[in-house]
This record gives C-alpha cells, structure tokens and sequence, in this order.
C-alpha cells in the first residue's frame, strides 16, 4: 500500500514487481501534477481514471500488469473507492476488494457495511474479512496492515497479526481416517 | 508603430528589445471587432459584436465552446481562432477521458500560451494573430483568462479586446467591483451594455451581438437570439419608465429642501446604476 499524491491510497495484490511499476508510473504522474504548481491537484477519481488507462491499454496488448488495484481517497470532502482489475475492468463501490476477496470478503461487507462506520469499526469489520481469508488461504500468515485516509492525509499503520483459533476436533488427529496418510 | 529594419522576422530583436513582428500581431487583435467577457464568483460571460463581410453574408462565429466548463471569445484573424479552439477541443477531451475530470482552465491556458510562444521563437512560423478570451470554470471557481499572442496570458475580473473596445473597458472598470457577487442575471446586462458601449452609436438589436454564459450548474452555452432581444428590450422598457420618473422626482426636490432635493438626486442616480442610459 502506498500513499499518492495528497489524497489518494493505493493497495494492490498480484506481481509486487508490477506493482512497483506501476508505483513509478504514478511518481511521474505526480510529478508533473505538482510541477504546474497552480493549486489543482489530482484527487483519488483522475489517478483511478489513469490506472484504468494503463491497466486496460496493457491488456490490449497482452501484456497485463498482474495486479489487482484499490484505489481510495478523499478530496474536498468527497470520498471516493475504487478498483481495477488486471484486464482493465474497474468500477467503484463503498466497499471493494481484490480476487478472492471478492468471493469470501464482500458478502460479508454487503451485510455489515453502512453510511456510519467509525474508523474501529470499520477495523474490526476488515479484520474480520481478513480473518476469513487467512483461514482459507494455504500460503497466507496471519498478519495484516491497515491503512487510513481522511482529508488531513494518509496513515498507514503498522503490521499486526489476528489471533487464530486452530484447535477444531477435525483437525486434531488427521491421520484418524487413513493411517499413513497426512 | 513605423515600419523598421527589425521587423520582418520574428526572430529578429530590435535594439530596444523588442520582437516588432509580436506586437503587429497584437496589432491584428485590436483591428478583429470587439469581445468582451466578465466574471462572478460563480459565472463567467462572453460577449462580442458580430462583424459580417457584407450585407449578404452571414456573420463570422467568434465564440467556440470547448468543453462544458470552457468557451472561447476570439478577436483577430478567425482562422487562427478557430485552430487554436480546435487545439483546446483537443486537450479537454484527452484529459476527460484519461482522467474522468474536466480540465482546470488555468493548465489549459498555460497550454495554449506555450503553443503560442513557440511561434515567436520558430523562423519559419509566425504568431497566432489572435487574442483569446477563455471563460471557464473549475474546481477553484470561476475564471476568465486572456491570451494574447506573444505568449502571455492574465487573468481578469472583466476585459475587452477588438476595435472600439475602450469604450468597453472603461465601462468595465468603473463596475467591475460589483462583479464578484453579481446575479447571472446581471453578469449577462453588464455584458450585453459593455457590448453596446463599443458599438458608439450603432442600435444595440439582438443580431448584431452574440452572448454566451458559463457557470456553476449551468454548462457553456450561448444565449440564442430570442432571450439576448428580451434582455436588450429591458433596457428600453426601464429608459422610457425613467424619463417620466426623474420628472415628479425634480419637481419636488425643487419644491422642497435643497437636502431632499439632493437625496431624490441620489435615487435616481442609483436606479440609473443599475441599467445605465446614455444621458
């Protein structure tokens, strides 16, 4: 996750090296955002709208950049959330996520999400998709990071891990049914 | 301005430090007939007077929309107008469609004055030997920008350009104040009255300007001829209820004190504030 320009958030899954490709691209974009100098700034719909154009122009020439993107922010008081997808299909909604997420975490979000979230709240409620996750993902570890954007700016948090709870009856003694087996 | 040996090139400076052929091009805009635009915190107008080749023509268009937030008045060599509106037309849509955000007119116009000083430093081109007036709006307000051609660009409350368009830019200066809260209403007759200042004389009809409205809710659009001719009408209407009204209003100050004599004056004048006549 990393912060762009003033107002926006950037997190993404997939290829980290793509990512970080995508990160300079959108130095340069801020760069010569910031060079006019004249008080206009991008806020968190042109980057989206620019991330859209990059991801969905290297599809085309099928060469994708392996990423699944979420893009927030908050500007002058209007905030915005959105994502692109690897082959350019973006949308915008008060609660995205990337890949599986999308199956196991978003349900949930549509059940619990609402206008009024409190920011711990709003943690809890992440935690507890991302708790889902991590139960069903092989390779995953228990740590998340949360991050934060509001009109005063970015703040990402420190890592930390969420408690599991792996102590379930059929896990204990696996080899029960089929001895030799794992 | 006298011909010297300085000025055939633009890439020639005078002793003085001057590029003659740049200021004959600012020459070209003060010779194109007279636009003019003015500013609120919320709206921004266009005007200028429509100038045909003859009787039988039809007039030359000299306010282009560029994009929903942006217009253009021109004044000089149409041709050149009409280009650099395609170029503006051009940039506006690039920058909606990669960015899904209209652009702000400050970074168009510092576009389109490059675009112009790359002209004055090229020996085999020539300046844009037109003056442009750029209305628009964007998420800082509302702004009014000129351009000229030697690649400077200022912004103003209110300004004028073409022939005769002192008479405009003093009309302008002595109320410019007043814009920044101005109604649209308002904006639009002070337009159309600062319009009517440079045509010196001339009948102000409908046909013979063309007015043109930006602002916050209201995309460019220019006024269509029925609803500048009703406006225009207005002015009329309050002339004639003004003559008979002075009248009553000088025969009592006569009558009574000198001090309600003076404040009945006062009245009066402020009414003529509003919608100002020729006295």
């Amino acid at each position: 996750m990393k912060p762009i320009g003033k107002h926006s958030l950037l997190g993404a899954s997939g290829e980290i090296s793509d990512f970080q490709e995508i990160l300079r691209y959108l130095n340069e974009l801020i760069l010569y955002d910031n060079m006019w100098d004249d008080g206009n700034s991008l806020g968190p719909k042109e980057v989206h709208n620019y991330l859209t154009r990059v991801m969905y122009n290297r599809r085309n020439k099928f060469n994708p950049l392996w990423n699944s993107l979420v893009l927030g922010g908050v500007k002058n008081g209007n905030k915005y959330l959105g994502t692109v997808s690897m082959i350019g299909v973006t949308f915008e909604d008060n609660h995205v996520a990337t890949r599986f997420g999308n199956h196991l975490a978003r349900p949930i979000l549509r059940q619990e999400w609402h206008e009024n979230l409190s920011f711990e709240d709003g943690v809890k409620l992440l935690e507890k998709c991302m708790r889902v996750l991590l139960y069903r993902d092989r390779s995953a570890v228990n740590k998340l990071q949360i991050a934060k954007i509001t009109e005063e700016g970015v703040t990402i948090h420190q890592p930390y891990s969420l408690k599991t709870y792996w102590e379930i009856s059929t896990f204990e003694n696996p080899a029960q049914g089929a001895i030799g087996s794992w | 301005m006298f011909r010297n040996q300085y000025d055939t090139d633009v890439t020639t400076w005078s002793p003085a430090g001057r590029l003659f052929q740049v200021e004959y091009a600012m020459e070209a805009v003060k010779q194109g007939s007279a636009a003019i635009g003015l500013r609120s915190k919320t709206h921004v107008v266009l005007g200028c007077v429509n100038k045909a080749n003859s009787e039988l023509s039809s007039h030359q268009k000299k306010i282009f929309k560029v994009d929903d937030h942006i217009g253009v008045a021109i004044a000089g060599l149409t041709a050149d107008g009409r280009v650099l509106s395609r170029y503006m037309r051009n940039e506006c849509i690039n920058y909606s469609f990669t960015y899904e955000s209209p652009l702000p007119v400050g970074r168009l116009v510092v576009q389109l004055a490059d675009k112009a000083q790359v002209c004055t430093q090229r020996s085999w081109k020539r300046p844009y030997g037109v003056g442009l007036l750029v209305a628009g709006l964007d998420e800082s307000g509302a702004h009014l920008y000129y351009n000229c051609p030697s690649g400077n660009y200022f912004e103003y409350q209110a300004f004028a350009i073409g022939s005769r368009s002192q008479a405009a830019k003093t009309y302008l200066e002595r109320r410019f104040e007043n814009f920044t809260d101005s109604s649209r209403d308002d904006l639009v007759k002070d337009a159309i009255t600062a319009i009517r200042e440079t045509l010196q004389g001339e009948t102000l009809k409908s046909s013979i300007c063309t007015i043109a409205v930006v602002g916050v809710g209201e995309p460019f659009h220019v006024l269509d001829q029925g609803t500048v001719q009703q406006i225009i009408d207005t002015f009329e209407i309050a002339a004639e209820q003004e003559d008979p009204a002075t009248e009553p209003d000088a025969a009592t100050g006569q009558e009574a004190a000198t001090e309600q004599g003076t404040a009945a004056d006062q009245g009066g004048s402020t009414d003529e504030g509003a919608a100002p006549m020729d006295i």
